[in-house]
């Protein structure tokens, strides 16, 4: 059992490690690829290349002073960051990032470099903790004690709540297809036949825009936007208030083009390649982390290229767009089962 | 090589599904996480019935959804513990929360003190509770659960088998019900 659980803390380490280094990193990418898509040069003082920014940035915002307003609800206001970390990190624990064949660990066998692969309900899992997300926004909206915070908040959980509707739909014809809830089948199915965005491409796009919405992500960041109700549901958290904030929203948005990546494009594997070993460890983990850098560069590259969408028309594009496509998508999956050509 | 993954894997789901039965209720892990969970759970129920201030409240309510989908899981009903989370907890939930909220409900105080019938008639509920806790605990005492229906393929082989119809009864509901929300929501002009 020790041993087992040495392992889990291996896995959970290896993520971890991962997914917070990805975090300043998109910070850099994010701001020197606004700077190349606005054809201008970006932070470029602070180390080559500006790689140092995002790190003077997180000390510049762990030492600022940290401004609580007057009548707010002081445990909610300072628990509200800590909830959208929080249920930003735990989703992780389902997604494969690598292949685990034949490779031994303190004696345990690796099924998959997955943190918890028994769990047999793996996706529903991300679902259940991603629906805890809205938590974080309605208690920072309403807990600081702002009239344009709680707006801002409302708007963005109702926003949550639409598009995770049409994000579960679009997922469920790859499950449908699967036969299975745990990822690491999803991965194993794409092995043997294609990568799932070819038959269920439209399966992939609604999943990639209600992905955009769940992140708060331009086209659809209306309740953070700077001009609109000053940043919304965060206007009033100062230093590592505001800092938690946006590492939530970057950590979203790892997870969701890691999630794109496992349920559409095939997770760790290369068609035709079999990687076994120690050896196949590392290059599927290298190759899940070039597809995963490439939603990232699109999450980055879609917000300084569109327009954002007004709040009536995010709301409509929802549910009268996106979850009548993403039904059609399922249905489209069931008859193909059906006739056998899935 | 990699062809009989995802089949053997049907196939094994079932071999699987009687070791998490056999591993059940045994370990040192199992014994820490229930009791560490069953505390948490019942701290903060009473948290959510006796704080004065109605956000926390809520929130304590979704504290203790979330322990009892943890007692689910040690059950072994691993579907159960995530709609229980995905759906009381992740929409029902919130969905208190936006009404606490909105309808600004302040932090009680006492208005007057209890009655003595009301308070007699409290303190005789929680021995009658207590009691029978206590009688449920003498007459389980050292059995193993049975073994529940709670993993998706469980409850998805009894959704579209024996329970087809109640299924889709529940959905018409839920039909009428949305159906029903909207008109009364619908402002006449």
């Amino acid at each position: 059992m020790w041993a087992e659980l040495a392992v889990t803390a291996v896995k959970l380490l290896v993520v971890a490690t991962i997914v917070l280094t990805i975090v300043p990193i998109m910070v850099w990418v994010e701001r020197r690829g606004a700077a190349f898509i606005q054809d201008r040069l970006g932070p470029n003082r602070v180390g080559p290349w500006g790689l140092f920014q995002p790190i003077i940035d997180v000390v510049k915002l762990l030492f600022k002073e940290r401004v609580t307003p007057t009548a707010a609800n002081k445990l909610l206001f300072w628990l509200a960051p800590g909830i959208a970390v929080f249920v930003a990190l735990v989703t992780f624990i389902v997604i494969p990032f690598g292949a685990g064949k034949d490779v031994k660990l303190f004696g345990v066998e690796l099924s998959g470099l997955t943190v918890a692969p028994q769990l047999d309900v793996g996706v529903l899992y991300l679902f259940a903790l991603g629906s805890l997300s809205v938590y974080g926004i309605v208690l920072a909206g309403w807990s600081s004690n702002n009239k344009y915070s709680l707006l801002g908040g409302l708007r963005s959980s109702a926003q949550l709540i639409s598009y995770e509707l049409a994000m579960t739909v679009s997922v469920l014809g790859v499950l449908l297809s699967t036969g299975s809830l745990r990822l690491d089948d999803v991965v194993a199915r794409q092995q043997q036949h294609v990568w799932n965005f070819i038959p269920q491409l439209l399966g992939f796009i609604t999943f990639l825009v209600a992905a955009f919405a769940e992140t708060n992500r331009l086209p659809f960041d209306l309740p953070e936007a700077e001009t609109e109700l000053v940043a919304g549901y965060h206007v009033e958290y100062s230093a590592m208030g505001f800092g938690a904030f946006m590492m939530s929203e970057y950590i979203n948005m790892v997870t969701a083009s890691a999630l794109a990546v496992t349920l559409f494009f095939g997770g760790w594997s290369l068609p035709g390649v079999h990687l076994t070993g120690w050896f196949g460890l590392i290059v599927s983990m290298g190759v899940f982390l070039v597809k995963m850098s490439f939603f990232l560069w699109l999450f980055v590259w879609v917000r300084w290229s569109l327009p954002r969408f007004r709040y009536d028309q995010l709301m409509s594009l929802g549910w009268k767009g996106l979850l009548p496509l993403a039904t059609l998508n399922l249905v489209w999956v069931g008859v193909a089962m059906t006739m056998g050509w899935l | 090589m990699c062809s009989g993954v995802v089949e053997s894997h049907r196939f094994s789901l079932d071999s699987r599904l009687s070791t998490l039965d056999r591993n059940l209720g045994g370990g040192v892990m199992e014994t820490a996480v229930f009791f560490v969970a069953g505390a948490v759970a019942v701290i903060s129920a009473l948290f959510a019935v006796s704080h004065r201030d109605p956000v926390v409240n809520v929130l304590s309510l979704v504290v203790t959804m979330f322990c009892v989908a943890v007692n689910y899981a040690l059950l072994g009903a691993s579907f159960l513990a995530a709609a229980q989370i995905l759906v009381y907890a992740g929409a029902i939930l919130v969905l208190f929360l936006f009404v606490v909220m909105l309808l600004n409900a302040p932090a009680e105080h006492p208005v007057h003190e209890p009655r003595p019938f009301q308070r007699v008639a409290g303190t005789l509920t929680a021995l009658a509770a207590g009691l029978g806790g206590v009688v449920v605990l003498l007459t389980f005492h050292g059995q193993a659960p049975p073994p529940v229906p709670g993993t998706a393929v469980q409850i998805g082989r009894m959704l579209v088998g024996p329970y087809f119809f109640a299924f889709e009864l529940v959905s018409v509901l839920l039909l009428a019900a949305l159906v029903g929300a909207m008109v009364l929501v619908k402002r006449k002009h």
